[in-house]
């Protein structure tokens, strides 16, 4: 998969799950900050993206921006 | 379809409210904080009973509400992970407060899963040899929660509720269930944990009775299990998703419930909810969702329900009701 697919699903999941317009997301997006998640709407996002790439993903403390996300999944996907 | 009838249910919650903006007062935390992690405004906890003193007020309250004399019950089953004792079990203690004389009574610990499991046992009691049946699930959590850990202290509050069951010649039952129980994941929710302190040990565990939770475990396997326990439970039902009128969850969390109704494709408004006013009261809490959903009229004869309880175990049962 490809640095701009990962991009691209992740994208669908964060625009579904907080109700957002496809341009404001973007890879610095912050998650906390800019899109205002708060503990649980993470663990939600992370478990879609757990299902949608069927990797796991162990820890959330190091995820803060769509960039973060994206290299975890990269990650995942390699190992 | 087993063919059981829910005769009656009560509740008991203790009159002690301790509001978000008292604990803020006792911890770094608020109210605002609170409520939009979990839904959760207040909770209930006992000031000078204990468990049985809440599940023995359920059972003279469902005697009253039903007619039935005690010792007409054939046994009684308490769901609690906040026993007063090892022994005597909660249920037994409930057994003589209310002279029941012929019941057999046992504890049964499933957590949060605990009334369902208690209604599975019960049900196939019933459908052996047995005609009526007590089930309460009955909770004293505040004994449990380390009031110094935020991260815990807000979620929990003390209950009881139950039901009497019987067996009937009426076409209203059990229709279906799925039971499962996750033990590998079992570490992700504890309590309660009892020191090995013989003079023989070699390995003293220490003693911890307080809540430890992994929220983002616990968060996942909710979300993910609940849905396919109650597919499946629909399956053996045999009846679809939209014939359900209500769906009972545990209350742990109202995030949990509507991200469990969003993941089911069914409106979040068959998915009553009263941990605002209760918090998580572990295995009280379906029950206590159930009979103030029946005191209000809104769930009542000729509907189909579900129940479904999820928690430490890791546990998950679901249920499917006519009633």
């Amino acid at each position: 998969m490809t640095d701009a697919e990962i991009f691209d699903k992740t994208k669908e999941i964060l625009v579904d799950q907080f109700d957002l317009e496809e341009d404001e997301v973007s890879l610095t997006t912050d998650l906390t900050n800019d899109i205002d998640a708060d503990s649980l709407d993470l663990f939600e996002v992370l478990n879609r993206v757990e299902d949608d790439f069927d990797i796991k993903l162990a820890v959330a403390e190091d995820i803060k921006t769509v960039q973060d996300l994206v290299d975890k999944i990269k990650e995942q996907l390699a190992a | 379809m087993e063919q059981l009838k829910i005769v009656a249910s009560a509740r008991q919650i203790p009159d002690r409210q301790v509001t978000n903006q008292e604990l803020s007062t006792m911890m770094e935390t608020d109210d605002e904080w609170i409520y939009t992690r979990t839904g959760i405004h207040q909770r209930n906890v006992v000031t000078t009973e204990n468990t049985s003193d809440l599940a023995s007020e359920v059972a003279k309250k469902i005697l009253a509400k039903s007619g039935v004399s005690p010792d007409s019950i054939d046994f009684i089953i308490v769901s609690t992970m906040s026993p007063d004792s090892l022994s005597p079990s909660t249920a037994a203690i409930v057994q003589a407060n209310i002279g029941a004389t012929n019941a057999f009574a046992f504890d049964l610990s499933a957590a949060c899963s605990g009334f369902v499991y208690g209604l599975s046992v019960a049900s196939s009691l019933l459908m052996s040899r047995y005609q009526r049946g007590l089930i309460i699930g009955a909770e004293v959590l505040s004994k449990l929660v380390d009031w110094k850990d935020r991260t815990t202290a807000v979620l929990f509050g003390d209950g009881a509720a139950g039901v009497l069951v019987e067996r009937t010649q009426d076409n209203v039952g059990l229709l279906g269930e799925e039971l499962r129980t996750f033990g590998e994941k079992g570490d992700n929710l504890v309590a309660g944990r009892f020191a090995n302190t013989n003079p023989f040990s070699e390995n003293i565990s220490p003693l911890d009775p307080y809540f430890h939770q992994n929220g983002r475990e616990v968060y996942s396997f909710a979300t993910r299990e609940v849905p396919e326990a109650l597919q499946a439970a629909l399956e053996t039902a045999q009846v679809t998703a939209d014939d359900v009128d209500y769906y009972l969850l545990h209350q742990a969390n109202a995030r949990i419930v509507s991200s469990i109704a969003k993941r089911f494709g069914q409106p979040v408004s068959k998915f009553p909810t009263n941990m605002a006013s209760n918090g998580n009261t572990s295995a009280a809490s379906i029950g206590i969702l159930l009979d103030e959903l029946i005191e209000s009229n809104t769930i009542h004869a000729g509907q189909t329900i579900a129940f479904a309880g999820f928690g430490g175990g890791l546990t998950v049962g679901a249920q499917i009701w006519k009633i």
